[in-house]
């Protein structure tokens, strides 16, 4: 176990390092610069210090051999628009606000899609199958702006049962992390149900049958573990789609979190900023992918993570 | 051959079916099969040792019809079955696939899905007494696997890939002995030992994947066996290994029939196996039963051309090298609209005007050997005797028909 997870590791950061090259690349290949800012008085002389003070001014490859050097050293650097801030500390001020939404929204998705997809094989082909396939469609197809819109339309507006916007108390986030779950619900919901209704034909649930066992437990201790396993390798992949939707909903409901940070960024030409929430969340990535197979590894003992076959 | 031995031991073992230890005898009681692909002496079953005590009726199943809804109407699988089982006793049912021996062993538990399989107006099972059609589902889960346990054939899909072996043996024996889980476990333990496999205290951690094809089928039986039930039912419990692992299974049977006294019912389309661990026969074809008895009836004199014609299309070590075997021309009726008059009529060398026409039913021959078949009218224009081996090319001397 030990030494896979090491080997990821080191595959873990060429992957870091690839993105970080491409991504510097590509952005400084963007025109434009932090300081060219329309209607605003600058002197060249501020301007050129300025350019000197965050090495812009010197060739692109010794400023790529500079930020990796830094980032080895885990600083993200200055940011540029917010001048004494570091992007550590926005880092530090904004995740753990998009850490909770984002978590919130993924337990809320887990929770409801499986529920959903498990009632729905269980009821196939009946009125409440159909009823949640069809909101699994939608969850699908609307995007999730829209979802946040109607929901702030009537929920806080026309109701009034919670805030519009901002966050603070856990019903500032009832409406962001619901909008943000939406999509990842709608998925896990019709994985579950295809891989229930296929799992609940299989020979083994007829043996659970045939001991009289409870359908109760069937369902739950026979079915549902098979039938949750191929939504578990969906889960790195929805853990992204949490993170990247995130920025959108962040920005609606104007919460202090990662995305708010990393679209200014985008807007300002602040590269260490779009630098480090890229290098931050792609890390982020990489470690949840890790975590979904060991996780795997540990639901079905088929499979196994460690072991090759003639050595130990 | 497995030797009985006196029913009080029997009993007395029953109780201890689980706890005591594997009895040195019924580890030992059969030599080395290794002449299991065949030996030329023939070799029928139990019925050839001395008579036994006939045990009480557990079992009657009368007139059992299941059909099954499906978009292209309703397929009628089982078309009156009607047999008695009693206690210790071993009975096989033979027919090919599709012939419904799969769907009576599931209706014998009610396993079928209730959505799917309808079951007729004037079927009866009971079960000690018991009628099983009337059940509800909640007293059906006391006796499912309590009282009727079953072993399915390919353990590989019939056990859950991912929960351990041990779990898969405990919840059984937790759930119908209403013991604690500690005391479930040593009771597994014990199960695990029984069937032979060996260190059974590290083999209860382990998973389906660990263990190989004969292992696996041991585990389904253990788990079947844990709540030492009156019966077994076994669907093709042998089908999916190889003929050596086949005889070992055949003998854990046995072993586990004596020290549990359990009656058996051997789903299965393998003569071979039916002449070496039945008692009595069955043998279906589309949905009934046309012909039952003693396995030395059914071997020695078998009445129904269709069970004549099994017979002749198996291989034999006695004839000649070289020689084809005899199949049976034609396929089974469509059970979407099953014909009006018998059944095989359609593949049958000996069929008459009366076969196409009215359905024949089981008459006795003597006291244990029915058949379902025109030909034993005595207003049949040929005896059945006669037609047997002599004209229809079919059966050759069932006599001496060497299986195993």
């Amino acid at each position: 176990m030990a030494s896979y997870i090491l080997k990821r590791f080191i595959s873990m950061a060429v992957t870091l390092w690839l993105i970080v090259t491409v991504t510097f690349f590509l952005m400084h290949s963007v025109p434009g610069s932090p300081f060219d800012k329309e209607g605003r008085n600058t002197s060249q002389t501020a301007v050129d210090n300025m350019m000197a003070y965050y090495h812009l001014d010197e060739p692109l490859g010794v400023q790529y051999v500079l930020y990796l050097k830094s980032l080895l050293m885990l600083d993200l650097g200055p940011s540029i628009g917010h001048f004494p801030t570091t992007v550590n500390d926005m880092i530090g001020r904004g995740f753990p606000v998009s850490f909770q939404l984002g978590m919130l929204a993924l337990s809320i998705s887990i929770v409801c899609g499986i529920a959903l997809g498990t009632v729905a094989a269980l009821r196939k082909n009946r009125l409440i199958d159909q009823l949640a396939m069809v909101l699994a469609v939608i969850g699908i197809a609307v995007p999730n702006f829209v979802v946040a819109t109607l929901l702030i339309k009537y929920v806080a507006v026309e109701w009034r049962l919670l805030p519009v916007a901002t966050w603070g108390t856990w019903r500032h986030a009832v409406l962001p992390a619901l909008a943000l779950s939406t999509g990842p619900l709608a998925i896990i919901a019709r994985m579950t149900r295809a891989n229930m209704v296929e799992v609940l034909t299989a020979d083994y649930i007829e043996t659970a049958r045939a001991k009289g066992l409870h359908p109760a437990v069937i369902v739950f201790k026979h079915a549902l573990r098979n039938a949750v396993l191929p939504v578990v390798t969906l889960l790195g992949a929805l853990v992204a789609n949490v993170l990247t939707g995130s920025f959108v909903i962040e920005k609606i409901f104007a919460i202090p979190g990662m995305g708010k940070y990393f679209v200014d960024g985008i807007n300002n030409r602040d590269y260490s900023v779009i630098m480090g929430t890229t290098v931050f969340y792609s890390a982020l990535l990489l470690v949840m992918m890790l975590i979904v197979d060991i996780v795997y590894g540990l639901i079905d003992p088929r499979i196994k993570l460690h072991r090759k076959e003639g050595r130990p | 051959m497995w030797r009985r031995g006196d029913r009080d031991h029997r009993k007395k073992a029953a109780l201890s079916a689980v706890a005591a230890p594997p009895a040195p005898e019924a580890a030992q009681a059969r030599p080395a099969r290794a002449d299991s692909g065949g030996a030329p002496e023939p070799d029928l079953g139990r019925a050839a040792q001395a008579a036994r005590p006939p045990g009480e009726v557990i079992l009657e199943v009368d007139d059992l019809r299941v059909s099954f809804r499906t978009h292209g109407g309703q397929v009628q699988a089982v078309r009156g079955v009607s047999l008695s089982l009693r206690q210790g006793e071993t009975l096989a049912i033979v027919g090919e696939s599709g012939c419904g021996k799969s769907v009576t062993a599931r209706s014998l538990m009610r396993l079928l899905p209730e959505h799917a399989a309808v079951l007729g107006a004037g079927s009866s099972i009971r079960w000690k007494g018991r009628e099983l059609t009337k059940l509800k589902e909640k007293e059906l889960r006391k006796l499912r696997g309590a009282e009727i346990a079953m072993i399915f054939q390919d353990a590989m899909t019939a056990l859950n890939p991912t929960l351990t072996i041990g779990e898969q043996l405990i919840e059984g024996i937790a759930l119908h002995r209403k013991v604690p889980r500690s005391e479930a476990r040593r009771l597994a333990v014990d199960m695990l030992e029984l069937v032979g496999i060996p260190g059974p205290e590290t083999r209860l951690k382990q998973y389906l994947g660990e263990f190989s094809g004969g292992m696996r089928q041991r585990i389904m039986i253990a788990i079947a066996a844990s709540c030492s039930p009156s019966l077994l039912i076994a669907d093709e419990p042998t089908t999916a290994l190889d003929v050596t692992i086949q005889a070992q299974i055949l003998d854990l049977f046995r072993m586990l029939q004596e020290r549990t006294g359990a009656a058996i019912v051997l789903i299965t389309h393998d003569l071979g196996v039916v002449a070496e661990t039945a008692d009595r026969v069955c043998v279906m074809y589309a949905g009934e039963i046309v012909e039952s008895g003693t396995v030395r009836e059914l071997f020695r004199r078998p009445q129904h051309p269709y069970t004549q014609g099994l017979l002749a299309a198996l291989p034999r070590l006695d004839r000649e090298r070289g020689r084809s075997l005899v199949p049976i021309p034609g396929t089974p009726p469509d059970l979407f609209a099953p014909p009006p008059g018998c059944a095989f009529a359609a593949r049958c060398p000996h069929a008459m005007e009366v076969c196409r026409l009215r359905r024949p039913q089981m008459a006795e021959l003597d006291g244990t050997h029915a058949v379902a078949c025109w030909l034993q009218d005595p207003r049949a224009a040929r005896p059945p005797a006669a037609g047997a081996g002599a004209g229809s090319g079919m059966a050759g001397e069932p006599a001496r028909t060497a299986l195993g």
